[in-house]
């Protein structure tokens, strides 16, 4: 556990960065500090290992001071990826990885074999080994930088912006696999990003910072998105923050119409042999033989947001349901969806009050 | 007259011969190392000081300007004039005109470093020490050996005027040659003093390239691209540049 305990830091130039700041980081979570640019989320991670020193207030790891702690030795049990990766260049990738355990004094052996299945863990082959940063794609180098950060298995990590210097789509990708490390990891992480839409897909709890350095608001995602704390967290969250808070909700609990009710009718949803949908028909949509195509299906597993955007898509209103086997299993209209959201909202009204 | 007579004659390569050309290119080298040992000993730690912290950085980037303007002939002898003749005028005066380019480009290898990697490697607890040798002069080392090479042909060349005042080197053949009228003996130095230059240069690249990782020097794209593209690093490489 990390604890902000009333920290502040004004800088030397009288600039203040982060004011009475006080709250808790939870162990084996990722914590997402996310806000405009200026608002304290960087300074607050590098005062976590010391490479900018508070001026009022304590923050402990797991109880401990960190200004108790030599600011080196302190850095070497912390984890730490930044936005370019600031890979060595002169060194090789495995040499990367091998910094810090390098600094400890680990057996160079063992800490080889150590770093060749951390590369292959964040997605990279032993062939790039003994390649140099400069021969590797940014996607690539940010997956060096997340292996070095992991060599000496340090319990707390900090991460600086560690996705946003690559492409959307790599990005994508990247943040997948890390919820997928941390799956199997467990660290306690810091992650700073000035992306909502990361905070809230990353966050096992997002602190959503605000100019000045003061914390708006310390929850989790789906609160955030659902109860923002005042109109600045509102504003940040952005306008669509009502669909977003959908994805934490299970599609489990809508009722479903039966495949039968669109068998036949206006609306035709066309099955395959085995009974998986194949597209749909009907008078002034399409011939049965050549039916539009469904366009996404949904699994019992899914989300309501996903069912309400296939609802939404889908060229006549509704989302399909598949079983594992792909083979269709219920289907819900438009109408019939905002009607149940409608009442989900009147049921989390009456809870809340 | 033939203007290669006097380099072509094989009794002045006779190391039993006083004035004999390997000797005066083995006092030329003398002085040469002994400048760029002292010159590298104060300008790579002031470089490496200036460049680290940024302070007085108006010294190194003057420095190069002052340097090319100095005439080291004059100041030689100047420093003759007050210290009196022998070697420590000389070195002085060679050491002074080595500094610049030496002091110039450690402070711009240094300025150049990506703050990124040096950000990581005090994030992830190297001390500043661990910082300067692991990180910083690595990735600097291109440009400091490149503020080292020309200050090498630049001592090389110029260390031809001690022999103005009295002292040994190929300069001799250039002073006695002028002197004499003797135009095959002036060929002769300028000729000597062109190939040291010329060797010392290739010697030092030979030792870049050794010292030098491929990841900073650009061998290391370089050398993926004569390879066959093996599995996905050929598009990798060419978006990373």
């Amino acid at each position: 556990m990390i604890t902000f305990d009333k920290v502040s830091k004004t800088f030397p130039d009288g600039t203040l960065a982060v004011e009475n700041l006080d709250f808790e980081l939870p162990t084996g979570k990722i914590t997402v500090f996310v806000g405009p640019s200026g608002c304290g989320k960087t300074t607050s991670l590098r005062m976590i290992n010391r490479m900018i020193e508070p001026t009022g207030g304590r923050i402990l790891i797991d109880g401990k001071d960190v200004m108790s702690q030599d600011a080196a030795l302190l850095r070497r049990s912390i984890g730490y990826v930044i936005q370019h990766a600031g890979l060595f260049p002169h060194r090789t990738v495995i040499e990367n990885v091998m910094t810090v355990p390098n600094l400890i004094g680990t057996d160079k052996k063992k800490s080889r074999a150590t770093a060749m299945e951390l590369l292959l863990r964040v997605g990279l082959t032993e062939s790039m080994a003994n390649k140099y940063p400069v021969q590797l794609s940014g996607g690539q180098e940010q997956r060096v930088g997340v292996a070095r950060a992991l060599a000496a298995d340090p319990p707390v990590m900090l991460m600086d912006e560690p996705f946003s210097a690559v492409d959307p789509i790599v990005r994508a990708g990247l943040q997948t696999e890390f919820l997928r490390l941390q799956g199997e990891l467990g660290k306690t992480i810091a992650f700073v990003t000035h992306d909502i839409d990361e905070a809230i897909k990353l966050g096992d709890k997002v602190a959503v910072f605000r100019e000045g350095g003061h914390l708006a608001q310390y929850a989790s995602p789906q609160e955030l998105l659902e109860n923002p704390a005042n109109d600045f967290v509102a504003d940040f969250v952005g306008r669509d923050r009502g669909f977003r808070s959908l994805s934490f909700d299970s599609s489990g609990v809508l009722v479903l119409d039966s495949v039968d009710s669109v068998r036949s009718g206006s609306e035709i949803l066309v099955l395959d042999d085995a009974g998986r949908p194949l597209g749909w028909a009907g008078p002034g949509i399409a011939d049965e033989r050549s039916p539009l195509s469904v366009a996404g299906t949904f699994t019992a597993a899914d989300s309501l947001r996903v069912v309400t955007d296939l609802a939404i898509s889908s060229p006549v209103g509704i989302a399909v349901r598949v079983n594992d086997s792909g083979v269709a299993d219920g289907i819900i209209r438009h109408p019939s969806l905002v009607r149940q959201l409608d009442e989900r909202r009147r049921q989390r009204a009456g809870t809340a009050s | 007259m033939d203007y290669l007579e006097y380099l072509l004659d094989p009794e002045h390569w006779d190391l039993a011969v006083t004035g004999n050309i390997p000797s005066l290119v083995v006092d030329h080298l003398y002085y040469t190392v002994i400048t760029l040992v002292i010159a590298s000993l104060i300008a790579i730690p002031v470089g490496l000081y200036i460049g680290h912290t940024g302070r007085f950085s108006f010294v190194a980037i003057n420095a190069g300007n002052a340097g090319r303007s100095l005439p080291t002939l004059g100041l030689i002898i100047l420093l003759v004039t007050v210290i009196g003749f022998g070697l420590l005028p000389v070195i002085i005066a060679l050491v002074i005109l080595a500094i610049p380019p030496i002091l110039t480009s450690t402070y711009a290898g240094l300025r150049a470093i990506n703050p990124a990697s040096v950000d990581a490697a005090k994030g992830m607890g190297m001390r500043p020490i661990q910082i300067l040798f692991r990180v910083e002069i690595p990735m600097a080392l291109p440009l400091i050996l490149s503020g080292l090479r020309s200050a090498t042909l630049q001592v090389v060349s110029t260390a031809t005027v001690a022999s103005y005042v009295g002292l040994g080197g190929l300069g001799r053949l250039l002073v006695d040659g002028l002197a004499l009228n003797q135009y095959d003996r002036v060929i002769a130095g300028a000729v000597v003093v062109a190939a040291l230059a010329i060797v010392l240069d290739l010697i030092a690249s030979s030792v870049q390239r050794l010292v030098v990782s491929p990841g900073v020097s650009g061998r290391a794209l370089t050398r993926t691209s004569n390879k066959a593209p093996s599995s996905s690093v050929g598009p990798a490489t060419a978006t990373a540049g």
